[in-house]
């Protein structure tokens, strides 16, 4: 895993997480790698993956079976959402609202932009129905 | 695990090399061991191992001195050096010489290790190339599952995919029960693998600290952030400018250990160090 620069490696690991979790690859009450599987494979320092877990346990992302590991929590998905939301809207929005002020760039044509960008989302959904409603409906 | 306290120590008495030398290193760790040619990476090891006896304080392992070498001290402890000495032996004949002082030794681990590490079997260790052995010595250092395990300069000699099998291995081999150093130049072989920074300068160690709290504590800037006045050490780089400054917004920045080590180890470290060494202000979250 390619690290970036300007956030701390224990919170892009939650990210990559979260990710498997959105993504339906680790389901709700399944089981994730053990911290030392996951620092093996992403070749990170343990206590790193470890304060990814015990930082997902506190969003309530995951639950700790005592000596067993840790699993996915049933609303992991809903939780994952809450807390990228909530970083989205404080760190990575500003930034954003920086770059669109300096170029002027119109509301008008972000909106315009936005429509057509989630118009070609739900036609790349549709073509390819195995990403999405992996495992809820089962 | 390893304490060292007041320890004087060098190889001619003209030139001592440490100087009231202190150090403290425990469990469920690997540091990283950093320091210029020269300046006693190898020899601070060899202290702690009980290769080398201290001229003055003490270097326990587990309350024990280390010069001491006891059998309990001894079969609890690996020290692999920077050049392995590779003998006229098989694998498994050298497993059946040697693994018996290691009374945790795990015949399937090295063998799982030697897999990942693509070292070839059934010839005698000496054949080997100069990376094949010390990749060999790296695998069965692991498989000793000692509390203590101490790598000189180990990626030396390795080659890129060896190096990315090295990190995996090592970081699921870190325990609760296991201390690891490792003393290295390749700074970026090992980043994100080493929890603690432990630079040895000037006779002492200069800093002993865990990268999280470091990067909590200074900002590694770049560019303009770079230029702006109040920064402990400014350097340049392919990128333009970059500095160490205090960290007074809170905001992560990844700690550059090469600038760190360049800051530590050139010039005036004085207001560095005073910074580091004060207790932290409360931070607001």
């Amino acid at each position: 895993m390619e690290f970036r620069d300007n956030e701390a490696i224990y919170l892009q690991i939650a990210g990559y997480v979260s990710e498997n979790i959105l993504r339906q690859q680790w389901p709700p009450d399944d089981k994730i790698p053990s911290v030392r599987d996951l620092a093996g494979e992403l070749q990170v320092n343990p206590n790193t993956v470890m304060r990814t877990y015990e930082f997902l346990q506190n969003q309530g992302v995951l639950y700790n079976k005592r000596g067993i590991g840790f699993f996915v929590a049933p609303d992991a998905e809903a939780k994952v959402k809450q807390f990228r939301r909530a970083r989205f809207l404080q760190q990575e929005l500003p930034e954003l609202f920086k770059t669109i002020f300096l170029l002027d760039i119109s509301l008008e044509e972000l909106e315009q932009r936005y429509a057509q960008f989630k118009a070609d989302q739900a036609a790349a959904l549709s073509t390819a129905p195995t990403i999405s409603n992996g495992h809820e409906n089962q | 695990m390893v304490r060292i306290r007041n320890l004087h120590f060098g190889y001619s008495k003209k030139h001592p090399l440490f100087q009231a030398l202190n150090l403290s290193l425990d469990r469920g760790h690997i540091y990283g061991l950093l320091g210029k040619n020269g300046a006693g990476k190898t020899t601070l090891l060899k202290n702690i191992v009980g290769l080398a006896f201290p001229w003055q304080g003490t270097c326990l392992i587990d309350e024990q001195p280390a010069a001491a070498r006891k059998p309990a001290v001894l079969e609890d402890l690996f020290f692999l050096p920077e050049e392995v000495y590779a003998p006229a032996l098989t694998a498994e004949q050298f497993v059946a010489h040697t693994a018996g002082f290691y009374p945790r030794f795990s015949t399937e681990q090295l063998y799982e290790y030697l897999e990942e590490l693509e070292v070839p079997r059934g010839q005698k260790l000496n054949k080997f190339s100069h990376g094949q052995q010390k990749k060999f010595m790296i695998a069965f250092a692991l498989a000793a599952n000692t509390g203590l395990l101490v790598l000189d300069e180990p990626t030396n000699g390795l080659d890129i995919p060896s190096k990315v099998q090295f990190r995996k291995i090592l970081a699921s081999a870190l325990s609760e029960e296991r201390c690891m150093v490792i003393s290295t130049h390749q700074v970026r072989d090992l980043e994100s693998l080493i929890d603690t920074v432990v630079v040895v300068h000037n006779r002492e160690i200069v800093l002993n600290h865990d990268i999280d709290q470091l990067a909590e504590r200074l900002t590694f800037a770049r560019g303009a952030a770079a230029e702006a006045p109040g920064a402990f050490y400014q350097g340049a780089s392919v990128g333009g400018p970059v500095a160490i400054r205090p960290n007074e917004a809170g905001a992560y920045s990844r700690v550059d250990l090469e600038l760190l080590f360049n800051a530590l180890t050139s010039g005036d470290a004085t207001a560095l160090h005073t910074y580091l060494n004060q207790p932290r202000h409360e931070s607001v979250q």
